[in-house]
């Protein structure tokens, strides 16, 4: 590498660039009274809001699991026609706004909505404004977080050992459950934990579809949001415990993402 | 019980008639390229016919339009030019997969693998993971993998390639051994003409995907019909019309004989057969060639003519000879073979 003084123009910026990155979560961190922190955790409503919220995230992480990965496995292997357009719908939720998902959640998953209107009356079962709606909102907009990342990991593993499997008179389930998992397994697990961080954050879909129901809906980012008016201190200790979750699934993931 | 196959596959430009009695060991040499892998992947079921048919047993394994049979459904067993072991499983589990992917019994299973790794060697190495296994091994492994099932056909895709010189001569002759016993039918494809003679009971040479010469090893060898194989076995070969103990070449060059022919024929002759001088020879059998290239070998040195004739002389004659003037070329009657 070139020695020699690296220019101005792009340190000054760089070191506010970093700046503006870390300041608030040392902020957030150089506000909270760490004497009270054990007994707040404890407390009633954080205590019910990180419960709720494990529950849900683990079991919206179950659904993108069970349904995502063979997604993922069709986009990778499957022949089926307009693999690209596929590829891109499933991509949607990523970019798009929480609160669109929500919202376009309510109107398909709602009492009046198509699908919502036959659960209602065959099942009996409404999900909007409850602890299931919360994890339908949760796996909407995480789950293109671990197809993602178990399609890329297909992608790169060699398909010529399932040809191997084939030849063996392996079935296609018997092959990818023997064959393909066992060499994409890095890739799944990196998914699922990328899946259950983003659906443990989750917000906007939730708060739109599922309310704000102590004890029922309200996960820790809403019992933040909430909190900050009226108890600011349980905001903040929530807060670094979301923030206490997001270091340790970077560290989980650091070879794959903070590599080099 | 024959393997019948016309293998047409048209983006590889591959037309391949193919049969295969049970016991026999076909060996399909060729070129990079030439469209042996291609083959070897319609044979296995990994890539459908676009023309043509596989039979085996009067069962139809590829037809089209209207038969394809896949891989899982196909007695076959493969080994792939760079074995693809399950490097996430054991040894003794890639050996047993086919088996248990053929609904044989977890012990059974494991059971008959091990009976396999035994018979080729490698029994001990049973429980350690492919990664740690040398090349040698490795390959043993998957020949093991592809017997373990019992194929009616086993399919070999360059299986020495990946060999260093050293393990190459052993594993060779282990692998002969194998292929003598395997009592199925064989097809294996390489591009090395001594793996080729070494294992096959019988050669079929394909250049471009379309069949250029058939035969035992001893008369392909003997008698190559191209400059490719010509090549692979180290003669020159020249091509001409015969009349009596007189050739004329394609080049209008006249050579003698010793047996009298008539027509279009082949005349073969190692490049050792040649000498060249500065001053025409009143021998027979001389024309004046140009210098086109010169290559070391171990302990001679190849000089390439015109024409695509070589001549192998001695490092100390090569330094008599000025190389960038014409040649007078000779070659002895009696080194000439003609055949038709």
């Amino acid at each position: 590498m070139r020695k020699g003084r690296l220019p101005v123009v792009l340190v000054v910026p760089a070191v506010l660039g970093l700046a503006f990155l870390v300041l608030p979560l040392v902020g957030l961190l150089a506000r909270t009274e760490w004497s009270e922190f054990p007994s707040r955790l404890l407390s009633a409503e954080v205590g019910e809001a990180l419960r709720l919220s494990l529950v849900c995230a683990s079991l919206a992480t179950v659904v993108c699991v069970v349904l995502g990965v063979p997604l993922a496995w069709m986009l990778a292997r499957g022949d089926i026609p307009g693999r690209r357009l596929v590829r891109a719908l499933v991509t949607v939720p990523l970019v798009l706004p929480p609160v669109v998902g929500g919202v376009a959640l309510l109107l398909v998953l709602g009492k009046r909505g198509p699908v919502g209107g036959l659960l209602e009356s065959w099942f009996g079962v409404s999900l909007p404004f409850t602890t299931a709606g919360v994890v339908v909102a949760e796996a909407f907009v995480a789950m293109p977080f671990l197809v993602i990342s178990v399609e890329g990991a297909l992608r790169a593993a060699d398909p010529r050992a399932e040809e191997a499997a084939a030849t063996l008179g392996a079935s296609r389930w018997l092959t990818f459950r023997r064959i393909t998992l066992p060499s994409v397994m890095p890739g799944v697990v990196a998914g699922t934990v990328l899946c259950w961080a983003r659906a443990l954050g989750e917000f906007g879909a939730t708060i739109t579809f599922a309310g704000n129901f102590p004890g029922e809906t309200t996960t820790m980012p809403l019992a933040v949001y909430l909190a900050l008016e009226t108890d600011p201190q349980a905001a903040i200790v929530l807060s670094v415990v979301l923030l206490a979750v997001s270091v340790a699934v970077l560290a989980s993931l650091r070879d794959r993402w903070v590599g080099g | 019980m024959t393997l019948d196959a016309v293998l047409r596959v048209d983006r590889a430009g591959l037309d391949l008639p193919l049969t295969v009695e049970p016991g026999e060991v076909v060996v399909v040499l060729g070129p990079n390229g030439a469209g042996k892998t291609t083959a070897l992947r319609a044979l296995a079921g990994l890539l459908p016919l676009q023309e043509g048919h596989i039979r085996l047993n009067g069962q139809v394994w590829d037809e089209p339009p209207r038969t394809f049979v896949p891989a899982q459904q196909r007695r076959v067993g493969v080994v792939f030019q760079d074995y693809l072991l399950f490097q996430h499983m054991s040894v003794l589990e890639n050996v047993a997969f086919g088996l248990r992917a053929r609904g044989t019994p977890r012990d059974a299973a494991r059971a008959r693998a091990m009976t396999w790794l035994d018979a080729v060697g490698i029994g001990d190495q049973a429980r350690k993971r492919p990664g740690a296994l040398s090349g040698g091994q490795a390959q043993r492994v998957a020949l093991a993998r592809a017997l373990a099932t019992e194929p009616e056909v086993l399919l070999l895709d360059e299986p020495l390639a990946a060999l260093d010189a050293g393990t190459r001569l052993k594993v060779r002759a282990e692998l002969a051994r194998h292929l003598r016993d395997f009592p199925g039918r064989t097809v294996l494809v390489t591009h090395d003409p001594v793996d080729a003679m070494a294992l096959g009971d019988r050669l079929v040479v394909i250049e471009d995907g379309q069949v250029t010469q058939t035969g035992a090893p001893r008369e392909v060898a003997r008698h190559p019909r191209t400059a490719y194989i010509a090549d692979l076995v180290g003669l020159n070969l020249l091509r001409g019309k015969a009349n009596g103990t007189t050739v004329t070449l394609d080049t209008g060059t006249t050579l003698t004989t010793v047996s009298a022919n008539s027509g279009s024929i082949y005349v073969a002759f190692p490049p050792s057969a040649i000498s060249l001088h500065h001053v025409r020879s009143s021998e027979p059998n001389t024309w004046l060639a140009t210098v086109t290239g010169v290559e070391q070998h171990a302990h001679t040195t190849r000089i390439h003519l015109d024409n695509g004739v070589s001549a192998d002389l001695t490092p100390a004659t090569v330094a008599d000879l000025e190389l960038n003037t014409p040649l007078w070329a000779t070659v002895h009657p009696e080194s000439l073979q003609t055949y038709k």
